[in-house]
């Protein structure tokens, strides 16, 4: 009986880490319904050459990471150094969704910021885009051997997601079916 | 005033704003056209989460309702144009979120916390009844009667 008055105690301490938690939490970060399914379908002319394609059959066969950027995002740039070094490092092959920007632009974007991607989409009128669920660029997505989006990384890429969430997926997808 | 500075760059980044000037679609048919304009009150922007499609500035809106509209157009269903948005986006696009059982809880949590206030109510009510319907001892009732007296005298 003496400890009643811990009730309103401990439902105001719960109410309390429910907030905090809350707090902690990113509501801009929408679960992709994507995870675990193919890769949605796409064939685009590449920012580089419009004669030439990339589709989504690139990722048949090998373990990628399909970047969606864009000249006129500025956390694209802010991304950008990390995925320059890591595009050094052959660990994965990135390939680039350049997301509503004009050809121009975009050239001249990778000209003088360097080019990480072994080709980059050239989807001007965002419809690729959306069938991807794509909401606020910079997003990168980890596909798999068999075309299957298995991580969305949605916002400009940091050190620590990289390399704490990124890479070791990568690294246990590419071990998976060698 | 530096979080007003952030919020206002925020807004910026990210195009947000109320439509004002939302484009004009029309359609032939006037029930297509409130359908239309239902629906895309009932769906989510993603880049501005509390506006709803029809209310948001951002690019991504503008596509959005395109595509809606041209499902729409194409003589499809309602349930086909949501379909579209929920497989790209998930659940999060609705603003009447679906009943299943990651929603369970947001669901039946009025009536859970109806019933709990309920059940306080009726525990308390249970408690406080035995001490007010207490007889009272002779003596007590003496002093009662004596009490009463006195305040009728005064």
């Amino acid at each position: 009986m003496r400890l009643k008055f811990l009730i309103p105690l401990s439902v105001f301490a719960l109410l309390l880490v429910l907030l905090g938690v809350g707090l902690k939490l990113d509501p801009r970060e929408v679960p992709s319904p994507f995870i675990g399914k193919p890769a949605p379908p796409f064939a685009l002319p590449t920012v580089h050459a419009a004669a030439q394609t990339l589709s989504s059959g690139e990722f048949q066969g090998q373990v990628s990471l399909l970047n969606v950027w864009a000249s006129w995002c500025v956390s694209c740039r802010q991304e950008h150094p990390l995925l320059l070094q890591l595009s050094k490092t052959g660990l994965v092959p990135i390939y680039g969704l350049n997301y509503k920007d004009e050809r121009p632009a975009a050239l001249a974007w990778l000209d003088r910021f360097g080019d990480p991607y072994r080709a980059s989409a050239f989807d001007a009128d965002g419809k690729t885009g959306i069938d991807w669920g794509v909401y606020g660029v910079p997003e990168t997505f980890v596909i798999d051997r068999k075309g299957i989006i298995r991580y969305k990384f949605t916002g400009p890429l940091t050190e620590e997601a990289l390399e704490k969430k990124l890479l070791p997926l990568v690294r246990t997808l590419q071990e998976e079916a060698s | 005033m530096s979080a007003v500075v952030r919020m206002l760059a925020l807004l910026v980044l990210f195009r947000c704003g109320t439509a004002a000037a939302t484009e004009v679609r029309t359609f032939q048919d006037p029930a297509q056209q409130q359908r239309y304009e239902q629906l895309v009150k009932d769906l989510r922007c993603l880049v501005c989460q509390n506006q709803s499609l029809a209310d948001s500035d951002a690019d991504l809106a503008r596509d959005l309702r395109d595509e809606v509209y041209q499902i729409l157009q194409s003589g499809k269903s309602d349930q086909e144009a949501v379909k579209f948005l929920v497989d790209r986006y998930g659940d999060f696009v609705l603003y009447r979120p679906p009943f299943n059982l990651m929603t369970l809880l947001l669901w039946i949590s009025p009536l859970l916390l109806l019933f709990a206030g309920l059940a306080f109510i009726w525990r308390r009510s249970k408690q406080q009844n035995p001490a007010m319907a207490a007889e009272l001892t002779a003596s007590e009732q003496e002093r009662l009667q004596q009490l009463r007296k006195t305040t009728q005298q005064q």
